[in-house]
């Protein structure tokens, strides 16, 4: 979907989209932490990309000098690099981003904890029934067949049905929600496609919201619309972003993530037939997969010239939060490209450090781990299939987007 | 053995309650704090497997 120049040189001209680095970065991110652990580039504007795990977290507790407000990895041009957009000259639009993500303190301090207790350890548990029946009668349409695609038949039309749940949008309309995001984020190179995702999200959710304004219910949306933060309600284009956000990062992230997984499994047969035989094993071994297949890299702004690590960091460069490269930093983890299922020190950032842990974390795990116990229990053998090819997107989300495997 | 979640770096990631539930407590906000003190010692090898699991070096062994 996307072209690039060959890259010579991964330290100072490295290209997140290159085929190759999308399909398998590990081993150039093993050389970069050896030769040049904070790699540069200018494709696509000036951008730094840290690969240790301490430069990752460091710059991401550094909410100072690096700052949210432009999380895109490939900014989009359209919009001057903000995560906003506007639906015709005066018509809403996201004049505050998307936030918390793309917002430092103090408007992501408030508008973060308006979020967490929807998204808390106790409260997802809630969510585990709806999400066992989506797997379940997922793979009822599974059933028979030999040959299946573990991405697009299972993995990607799990997170979209429960956060629309959550939510309380209409699940039946997942594949137009994955369209949409699927815009967004894995269309870099292509701003109109990008514009028509951010776009669309937009008319949904202003048309959702005036429902919910009319007629309130019991759902995440309708409860931000009465929210009073110091006395007054919230603005807008707050509700708006928030909500826009949502749906973003609650489907291409955990879809990746339930992708990798089954990509794993089905190419170790090993680890497969051991978790099959040891479920008590999986919460482990669902941090083990998190950790190799980390799927989320942020970006972050620089807010003042700024030198780090020897690197000088001019104002406005922008910083690569690779945390999938951190978590496979031997420094930190033990024979770090190698998956252990039983990993007892895992340390892992797959869903950031510092104040922007990913707010949906909670959720996304147990999402994750019912996925692979669901699918375990009826599918408890497959293999990738025979001379069929898998293919991954890239960027700011890694993980596979077509993967046939071949059960029995 | 005594262990404290420092309410300054804990950012939330529940690492604590996914490998010691029974040491462990966590809030809407994902605040953690620990339920056992002194902890149990049965459940001191818990307790070490969540100081090692926490992303934010956020919780530690209090020497007494």
């Amino acid at each position: 979907m996307t072209t690039t120049e060959p890259v010579n040189d991964w330290t100072k001209d490295f290209d997140i989209l290159d085929t190759g680095y999308v399909a398998d970065p590990f081993g150039i991110w093993a050389e970069l932490r050896d030769r040049c652990p904070i790699a540069h580039t200018d494709r696509r504007g000036p951008t730094w990309m840290p690969t240790r795990y301490e430069d990752v977290t460091a710059i991401a507790h550094d909410v100072e000098h690096f700052s949210s407000r432009r999380v895109a990895v490939i900014p989009l041009q359209a919009t001057g690099g903000q995560e906003s957009g506007r639906v015709g000259e005066n018509g809403p639009s996201l004049e505050y981003g998307l936030p918390p993500i793309s917002a430092d303190p103090p408007l992501h301090t408030w508008t973060r904890r308006l979020l967490l207790p929807w998204f808390s350890h106790r409260r997802v548990t809630d969510y585990m029934p709806f999400t066992q029946e989506t797997c379940r009668r997922l793979l009822d349409q599974l059933e028979g067949a030999q040959e299946v695609d573990a991405a697009v038949d299972y993995a990607q039309q799990i997170p979209v049905r429960v956060i629309a749940h959550v939510l309380g949008v209409p699940s039946d309309m997942a594949d137009t929600f994955t369209g949409w995001v699927r815009e967004v984020l894995e269309f870099a190179d292509d701003e109109e496609k990008r514009r028509h995702g951010i776009l669309s999200l937009i008319e949904f959710f202003v048309a959702e919201l005036k429902v919910r304004r009319e007629q309130p219910g019991d759902d995440l949306l309708s409860e931000l619309l009465q929210t009073e933060v110091d006395g007054a309600s919230l603005a807008d284009s707050v509700v708006l972003g928030m909500a826009v956000l949502l749906l973003i990062a609650g489907v291409d992230t955990t879809w990746s993530a339930i992708g990798s997984s089954l990509w794993h499994l089905a190419s170790h047969p090993d680890d497969r037939d051991r978790l099959v035989s040891d479920p008590g094993l999986m919460s482990v071994a669902v941090e083990e997969l998190l950790r190799a297949y980390s799927p989320v890299t942020m970006a972050r702004v620089v807010t003042e010239d700024v030198e780090y690590g020897g690197c000088p960091m001019r104002t406005d460069d922008k910083v690569l939060m690779n945390f999938p490269a951190a978590n496979r930093d031997p420094e930190i983890f033990e024979d770090p490209d190698t998956v252990r299922l039983d990993r007892e020190h895992n340390r892992h950032v797959a869903f950031g450090s510092g104040i922007h842990r990913c707010a949906g974390s909670n959720l996304a795990r147990m999402e994750l781990q019912v996925a692979l116990e669901e699918w375990l229990a009826r599918i408890p053998r497959f293999s990738m299939a025979d001379g069929k090819t898998v293919t991954w997107a890239g960027g700011q989300v890694r993980g596979p987007r077509i993967l046939p495997v071949r059960i029995g | 053995m005594r262990i404290r979640v420092d309410p300054e770096k804990c950012q939330g990631h529940a690492r604590c309650i996914g490998v010691a539930p029974r040491l462990f407590d966590v809030d809407d906000y994902g605040l953690s704090s620990v339920t056992q003190d002194p902890v149990p010692k049965e459940l001191e090898d818990k307790a070490c497997l969540a100081v090692a699991n926490c992303p934010e070096y956020a919780i530690e062994v209090v020497s007494d």
